[in-house]
Parts: structure tokens; C-alpha cells; sequence
């Protein structure tokens, strides 16, 4: 991860997105592919969180995706509430399965989130306290390794059963959908679908720019110590959990954000976001592309999803066995990436 | 006392010499003055009254009870059907069942035919006849129907089939019809099956609580009888005894109390059941991610689909039962536990020595690897059997159920309880008596100590990964009885299976068994009180705070070997 490749891989992300987004204006790209695009750049950054969080501390958690989904709900409740009387039932309060269960009123759960203010800042906040109590609770404890893993599943997991329950009030089963504008302008339009996904590329370019600043200073070197000898680190005199708790809380907000822009872009938030096999794939775009190289964690998510896309549209039957190929032959071959094919120095170094 | 002269007589009522039953009515007179009549005498008083008007009319009336049936108005036919249930001769079940289906015919001189098939019988004797000349049907209105329906229930109680007698005491208990009590106790007098009996009596006291005429003794007596039966259909029958005497009241108040307390324990025992039944199915599901995870240390995110082939095989082994030796069927389940356990257990062999060798000490890569092995065999069997649940049978002697007292166990559920303790102590056995068994534990406790003392630790560990993987092939042939056998029966389980080995404290056989039920229980207590899903719910979210403070488990292995 030198200065030399977090810098192309910033000029590749900025100035692919503008070509896409050039092209898009002119007519040559269409615009699914430019809101496809802006899902992988979404999916790039939750894999940046989960590389901040496992390539760094150490902390393998199969529970990512819950933070990407629990932003992506904050912005979809947003989008709900902006549809206003457009819905089946003309509701100008209450969202349309609300008015099919027979709610009354709006669950307090739902307050302020007409303000796009507000929701955005739920989208951060949300993931963001989540992290810290179930990271203060298991680091305090010293939870770590499989248990963590084990338990961070078990957690995303208890969210998916909640989230599935009518009653909880998020839509169920059916998630939140059939969203109309954004900010006051239309979703469908071109325009906002290349907005969406120009401002995926630039929250996912700064993501690089934070997370690589947190790993490259002083704070960066303390967890790279703590992920390959913690008791050593803590006998020097640091606090592992605290810098866990931090890392940890960080990677959930950037976790969240990238929901946050993956929900107006697909157009549909759904509690399967929540099930444990989304976090554990988020994990193996890490491995694919190189583990604690923040770079690779990018290009992995791109990369597996681009294949993703195709498999699942030529051969359906086919995609399962690749990725169970991919995790049992990245794990056995290619234990530093592709990343580290390139920079086999520099893999040595780490 | 007067009652019970009545109930002696009443049987007789419909068929006695007029004399006697006029002394009857004489007697119905008297009762009505002593201002003591309950429906059922009027009843009788009306029956009685109507016979011996309608009596001259008809041949047969003085002793025969078939007579009313040939009556020419609706009333006649209606008190006829009560007569002859009242009497019971052998043809009255056959007679009136024949009326309810429209194939009674009378003749003018006072004769009834059933219509069978193309000829006749004699409703009387039950002989074939010739075809009578003029016979009309016997026709039926919905008072008619309606005497019909309780003249069975009391016919039935009769019924040679003890299946039949059961349910008719029931159908009376829950009716609480007074006019059933004659019958009721020629029923018991006659009863040889114990457990019969015992409805009977129930019927009858709610019988007895339903009359007019009983003493207080005879109340008292009935609502004890209620109570010892001690179920809700009891309960609400005591519960609605408002025009009692006081004394029976307090009694039966005593009684719904008792009941209470009861069906509360039963409900306790019952929601125990569940509980060890659903951590029979926790413990089937994680015994062998006990060894593979707990044993060895290997985080085999695999472990649900080691389940999956082993239902899949009882899916397959059924088919080859149905289509070569179907006799062979009910011992299905017999023969796919071992072939399951060796077709898992040859899965995990492969996954061991084809993958998992190579990452040993890697713990995190580990899980990655077999994550990608779960899907790899999720999406063969997809292709093999296709997407949808495949049908795996039940055979006959696991369905159905049987009442305990107030507990209601289902065989299904008692035979997966069963076969989960077998399952375990095999496993235990295998652990601790045989040479492999020795082997295992001293691999796991000192590696390269054991590898010095000649030990192949290779072979050990290939073998260990099998057991494990064969004893989760054994859990999916008992999981195929309760679940749908479909490519993603694994996924159901895995995190709850590594929940139950990592709460109950890794590398502790007793432990993840104590865990398991502990977790069933608490699961199927929360359920009625927070709904199964919210249930579920709070269950991992204890279970998440319960290892934050406990990291190794309710019961974790103490000293060095465990140092991570």
C-alpha cells in the first residue's frame, strides 16, 4: 500500500467515474450500467471497511454487512417518507405497507427521518452506536478471533430475524421500496442516477483517503502491532480495545454510508441485506483482492461483483461454484490477494 | 331417588303395557306438583303421554319399540326414534341410521323396511324380505333429524368398536346431555374396557351436574369425577355450574381451582418437552461440530451441509427402498443412519485431506475455505435434486401421538429426543473406550508429543474430521423428519450449532449436551411469552452478551492446553 498506488487507484476511481458519467451524458453508456457501476463502487466501500477492520486489527467480522444494511435503511426510510401522497393509498404520513398493516400513527422509530439531514446522519449514527456497544462489550471481554467472528454472525443474524418481523415496522419481509425522489428530484431521472453514482466515487475515494491516513499514522502502526502480537502490545503499556473499539466504530460508520448510497441506487432495501452470507462474500472480495491493502479490498469488491453480474445473468447454475471455488482457492493459493502478485516487496514488508 | 327410579324405568318407558305407563305419567303428575321436574321428565312425561295416545293406533305399540317409527306425523316418528334409542334392541342403530340416509320404509299394517340395495329387510329382525307392497318412506323433518343425532350419540355408546364407544362418551361429556344418562349407565354397567369406562363416568357425572333431580351427594360425587379428569373441557364444564347448591358450588370452585394448578404443571411439563425436544435437534445439529470445532478447533462453516447430505441420503435411500423392496420401508430410517454417517463422513474425509490440511494453525482462512466448501456442495445437491424440498417419509411407527396425562408427545419428536441421547453416547463411548478415541484426545492435547509416541497424526485428524462430519449425517437423517429437505436445510443451523458448542464451552462434550437443552428450553419458555421469532431473538442476544462475559463457555476446559 505505498503513496504510489493509493494514488492511482484514486485517479482510477475519480477519472473512471467521470469518463462513466461523461459517457452517460453523451449517450454512450446507458444508465443501468452507470447505477450498476455505482452499486460496486458501494460494495468497494463496505469492502474498505471490512479491510480497515480485519486487514488491520485483526477483528474477522462476519458481520459487516449489518451496518451496510442499517444504513442503507436510514436512507431508505427517508425515501420513503419523500413519497408523500404518491403511494397506492395517497397516505401523506404514513408509507404504504404501514397503511396495509393498519398502522395508526408513525412509530416513533420513524420520527425526523423526513429530514434528509437527519437520515443521513442516522445512517452514520445507527451503525456508529451499534459498533460501539457491541464492540465495547466484546473487546472489553477480550472476545476475539473465531469467537468474535462467531458472535458478530450471530449478531447480524438476530437482525435479520428482526427485521423480517412486520412488526418491528421497516416493511417486513418486503423491505422498504418503490421510491420516488431524492433531495426533491425524481430517482428515475439520469441525472440523479449520475449524481448518485458520482458522489459514490467520491465518498469512496475519501473513504481511501481516511482510512489510509488512520492506518499510515501513529494510531495505524499501534494496531498493525496490537493484529500480529496483542498481548505484546499490551504489555508495552496500550490499550488494545480501545484502538479496537475505535477501528471497529469507524469501519460500521463507513459501512453505513456505503448503504446509504446503495439503497437509492438499487431502489430496494430488504432484510436479506442482513443475512450472514452478505458479510461473509464481503469478506472474500478482501481475500480476493489482498488483505490489509486497502487498495485490493476495492478492487476485489469490483471485480468479484463484475463477475457476479455476469455468471449470474449467462450461467445462474454456474456462480455458486465460482465463488466457492474463489474463497477455497484464494484462501489456498493466492494468500495475499491479487494485490499481492504485484507487490510481492511489499507484501514481504507487512 | 326418585331419579334414579326413573332411570331404571325409563329404558322400559317406551315399550311397557300401557297400564305402566300410564302409572307413570300418573307419577310425572306427582313430581310436577312436588315442583321438582327438570326437562328431561317433561320430556319423558311427553314421550310417554304421546304413546299411549297414539298407542291403539298402532299394533305393535305396547311392546314394541320400533312402533313410533310407523307413526304417520312428524312428532310420532320423533318420539319413535327417542323410544327405540331409549330400548336399544339389536336392529335400533341400523334402523335409525337408515332413516337418517332416507331408506326406512314403513307399511300401512305397521311394518318398517330398510331398503339395501336392490331388496329389503326387516327393520325389526334384520331379515331379508319381499319387497312389501305400498311401502312409503319414513320422512324426516329437522326435529326428527335432530332426535336422530342424539339417539346416536347414545346408540354409539353401545358400538362394538371401542373406538366408536370412546368418542361417543366424549361427544356426550361435551354435550352435558341429561337425557343421555340412562343410557349412560346401562353403557358402564356394561363397559369392559377400563379407560372406556372412565369417559363414561366423566360423561356421566357431567350428565348428573346437568339434571335436576340428582342429591347433593351425587353433585358433589360428579364434580369430584370432573376434576380427577382434570382438562379444560372439564374446567369449563365446572366453571359454568352457577345453578348449583351452594355446597356443590364451592366444591366445584375448589375443583377449577385444582384443575388450574394442574393444567399449569401439565403446560410446565409440556413447554419442558418442547424444550428437550428442540435441544435434542440443537444437539443432533452440534454434537459433531463438538468434535470438529471443539476437538480439533476447526471453524467448518461446512457443518450445516454435512447435515444436509445426511438428509439428502435418507432422501435417497428411500427411493431405492420404494423402488426395489418396499416392504423394507419402515426400517428406512434404520439403514440411512449408517449410510448417512458414511457418505458425511466420507465428505468430510475428502474436505480434510483435500483442503483443511493445508490450513491448519489458520483459523480464519479455515472458515473462509469452508464457506466456499458450503456453497460448492449447496449448489451440487441444487443440481443433483433439484432447487425445490425433496419428500422424505415418515414411516408409520414415528407418526402420530400419544397423551401422557396432560402431555401431549408426538412420536416424531420423542424418537429424535431418543436418538439425539443414543447419538451422544455413542460419540462418548467412541471418545473414551475406543483406540481412536485415544488417539484423538491425545492429538489434541499434545500434537507432536503424540506424533513422537508413533501416533499418525494425519490419519487421526482426517479420521476425527470424519467423525464429526458423520455424526452431523446422522443428525440430518433425524432432521429430515422435521424439516424440509432442501439444499439450505445446512444454512438453518450452523449459526445456532456454533452457538450451542461455543455457549456450552469448546472442546466439552457435556458441555454443548448441557448448553443445547438449556438453549431449547429457553427458547420454547420465551416463545409463548415474546412470539418464536422475537424469541429467537432475544435468545442470541443473550447468548452474544452471555459469551462477551464468558468468552470459553458455560463450562470451559480449565488449564494450559486451552491457552490460545
Amino acid at each position: 500500500m505505498t503513496r504510489a498506488s493509493v494514488i492511482l487507484c484514486l485517479a482510477a476511481i475519480l477519472g473512471g467515474a467521470a469518463l462513466v458519467a461523461a459517457g452517460n451524458a453523451s449517450g454512450l453508456v446507458p444508465t443501468y450500467v452507470v447505477s450498476l457501476i455505482g452499486k460496486y463502487l458501494c460494495f468497494a466501500i463496505l469492502a474498505l471497511a471490512v479491510d480497515l477492520v480485519w486487514g488491520f486489527a485483526g477483528i474477522l467480522s462476519l458481520g459487516h454487512a449489518a451496518f451496510f444494511a442499517l444504513g442503507g435503511y436510514a436512507m431508505g426510510m427517508y425515501l420513503m417518507r419523500q413519497i408523500g401522497t404518491r403511494g397506492v393509498y395517497g397516505n401523506p404520513v404514513l408509507p404504504d405497507f404501514m397503511v396495509f398493516l393498519n398502522y395508526k400513527a408513525l412509530p416513533w422509530t420513524w420520527y425526523g427521518f423526513d429530514n434528509p439531514l437527519f437520515a443521513i446522519l442516522m445512517a452514520l449514527a445507527v451503525p456508529g452506536v451499534l459498533a460501539w456497544v457491541f464492540g465495547w462489550f466484546a473487546f472489553r471481554s477480550r472476545v476475539s478471533g473465531v469467537y468474535l467472528s462467531i458472535i458478530t454472525q450471530a449478531m447480524t443474524y438476530a437482525l435479520l430475524l428482526a427485521f423480517f418481523r412486520n412488526d418491528m415496522g421497516f416493511g417486513g419481509n418486503n423491505g422498504l421500496t418503490d421510491f420516488k425522489d431524492i433531495f426533491g428530484y425524481p430517482l428515475q431521472s439520469d441525472g440523479v442516477r449520475r449524481g448518485l453514482f458520482i458522489a459514490s466515487a467520491v465518498v469512496l475515494a475519501g473513504a481511501l483517503i481516511v482510512a489510509r491516513s488512520v492506518v499510515t499514522s501513529r494510531f495505524g502502526k499501534v494496531l498493525i502491532a496490537m493484529r500480529d502480537a496483542e498481548s505484546r502490545t499490551r504489555f508495552l503499556g496500550y490499550r488494545p480495545e480501545r484502538y479496537k473499539l475505535f477501528v471497529f466504530v469507524l469501519s460500521a460508520v463507513m459501512a453505513g454510508i456505503g448503504g446509504a448510497l446503495y439503497v437509492p441506487q438499487v431502489g430496494i432495501i430488504n432484510p436479506s441485506e442482513f443475512a450472514p452470507g452478505n458479510s461473509i462474500e464481503a469478506v472474500i472480495w478482501v481475500a480476493v483482492g489482498g488483505r490489509g491493502t486497502l487498495v485490493g479490498a476495492i478492487l476485489g469488491a469490483i471485480l468479484v461483483n463484475a463477475g457476479k453480474t455476469y455468471l449470474t445473468g449467462a450461467m445462474p447454475e454456474i456462480w455458486l461454484f465460482a465463488l466457492g471455488a474463489l474463497f477455497i482457492g484464494v484462501t489456498l493459493l493466492l494468500p495475499h490477494g491479487i494485490v499481492g502478485l504485484f507487490g510481492k516487496r511489499e507484501a514481504r514488508k507487512s | 331417588m326418585v331419579a334414579d327410579f326413573l332411570r331404571e324405568i325409563r329404558p322400559e318407558c317406551g315399550g311397557t303395557a300401557v297400564a305402566n305407563t300410564i302409572g307413570t305419567a300418573g307419577m310425572c303428575g306427582w313430581l310436577d306438583r312436588e315442583n321438582d321436574v327438570s326437562g328431561f321428565i317433561r320430556r319423558l312425561c311427553a314421550l310417554v303421554m304421546g304413546l299411549v295416545l297414539v298407542g291403539p293406533a298402532l299394533g305393535h305399540a305396547q311392546d314394541d319399540p320400533f312402533a313410533g317409527l310407523a307413526g304417520s306425523g312428524f312428532d310420532d316418528i320423533r318420539r319413535g326414534v327417542e323410544t327405540l334409542a331409549t330400548a336399544a334392541p339389536p336392529q335400533a342403530a341400523a334402523t335409525i341410521l337408515a332413516l337418517q340416509a332416507g331408506a326406512l320404509f314403513a307399511g300401512a299394517d305397521g311394518g318398517l323396511f330398510i331398503k339395501a340395495g336392490d331388496g329389503f329387510v326387516d327393520a325389526r329382525t334384520g331379515k331379508a324380505v319381499a319387497v312389501p307392497e305400498g311401502v312409503k318412506a319414513v320422512r324426516v323433518n329437522n326435529g326428527v333429524r335432530r332426535a336422530i343425532e342424539a339417539a346416536m350419540g347414545g346408540l354409539t355408546l353401545f358400538s362394538p368398536d371401542p373406538v366408536v364407544r370412546r368418542s361417543a362418551a366424549e361427544a356426550v361429556l361435551k354435550s352435558r346431555d341429561a337425557a343421555a344418562l340412562p343410557a349412560l349407565t346401562r353403557a358402564i354397567a356394561a363397559e369392559k374396557d377400563e379407560g372406556i369406562r372412565g369417559v363414561m363416568q366423566q360423561a356421566r357425572a357431567a350428565a348428573v351436574l346437568a339434571t335436576a333431580d340428582a342429591t347433593q351427594a351425587e353433585r358433589i360425587a360428579a364434580v369430584g369425577v370432573l376434576r380427577a379428569r382434570g382438562d379444560l373441557d372439564a374446567r369449563a364444564m365446572l366453571a359454568s355450574l352457577t345453578d348449583q347448591p351452594a355446597a356443590v358450588r364451592e366444591a366445584a370452585a375448589v375443583a377449577v381451582v385444582a384443575i388450574d394448578r394442574m393444567v399449569q404443571l401439565w403446560g410446565l411439563a409440556q413447554g419442558v418437552f418442547y424444550g428437550l425436544s428442540l435441544g435434542s435437534v440443537l444437539l443432533l445439529a452440534a454434537a459433531g461440530l463438538a468434535i470438529t470445532f471443539g476437538v480439533m478447533g476447526i471453524i467448518n462453516m461446512a457443518h450445516g451441509e454435512m447435515v444436509m447430505i445426511g438428509a439428502y441420503t435418507t432422501f435417497a435411500v428411500q427411493e431405492v427402498i420404494r423402488a426395489r423392496a418396499p416392504w423394507l420401508f419402515e426400517a428406512s430410517l434404520f439403514i440411512a443412519v449408517p449410510v448417512a454417517f458414511m457418505v458425511s463422513g466420507a465428505v468430510g474425509v475428502a474436505i480434510e485431506r483435500g483442503l483443511l490440511r493445508f490450513l491448519y494453525g489458520r483459523p480464519l482462512e479455515t472458515l473462509l475455505a469452508t464457506w466456499g466448501v458450503s456453497l460448492a456442495l449447496q449448489q451440487t445437491v441444487r443440481s443433483l435434486f433439484g432447487a425445490s424440498n425433496r419428500d422424505v417419509g415418515t414411516p408409520a411407527w414415528m407418526s402420530g401421538a400419544t397423551q401422557w396425562g396432560g402431555l401431549t408427545i408426538t412420536y416424531n419428536r420423542l424418537v429424535i429426543v431418543v436418538f439425539a441421547v443414543l447419538v451422544v453416547a455413542a460419540l462418548m463411548a467412541a471418545l473414551r473406550y475406543t483406540a481412536l478415541g485415544l488417539r484423538m484426545r491425545a492429538v489434541t492435547q499434545n500434537r507432536r508429543m503424540a506424533a513422537s509416541m508413533g501416533i499418525r497424526t494425519p490419519w487421526v485428524d482426517a479420521m476425527t474430521f470424519g467423525l464429526g462430519s458423520g455424526v452431523a449425517g446422522m443428525a440430518g437423517v433425524a432432521l429430515s423428519q422435521i424439516d424440509n429437505v432442501s439444499p439450505n436445510l445446512g444454512q438453518g443451523y450452523i449459526i445456532d450449532s456454533f452457538m450451542v458448542v461455543v455457549f456450552g464451552g469448546v472442546g466439552n462434550l457435556w458441555g454443548t449436551v448441557v448448553s443445547a437443552m438449556t438453549l431449547g428450553i429457553v427458547n420454547k419458555f420465551l416463545e409463548p411469552l415474546a412470539g418464536a421469532v422475537l424469541g429467537k431473538i432475544v435468545v442470541l442476544v443473550l447468548l452474544i452478551l452471555f459469551i462477551q462475559r464468558k468468552p470459553r463457555g458455560m463450562f470451559p476446559i480449565k488449564g494450559r492446553a486451552v491457552e490460545a
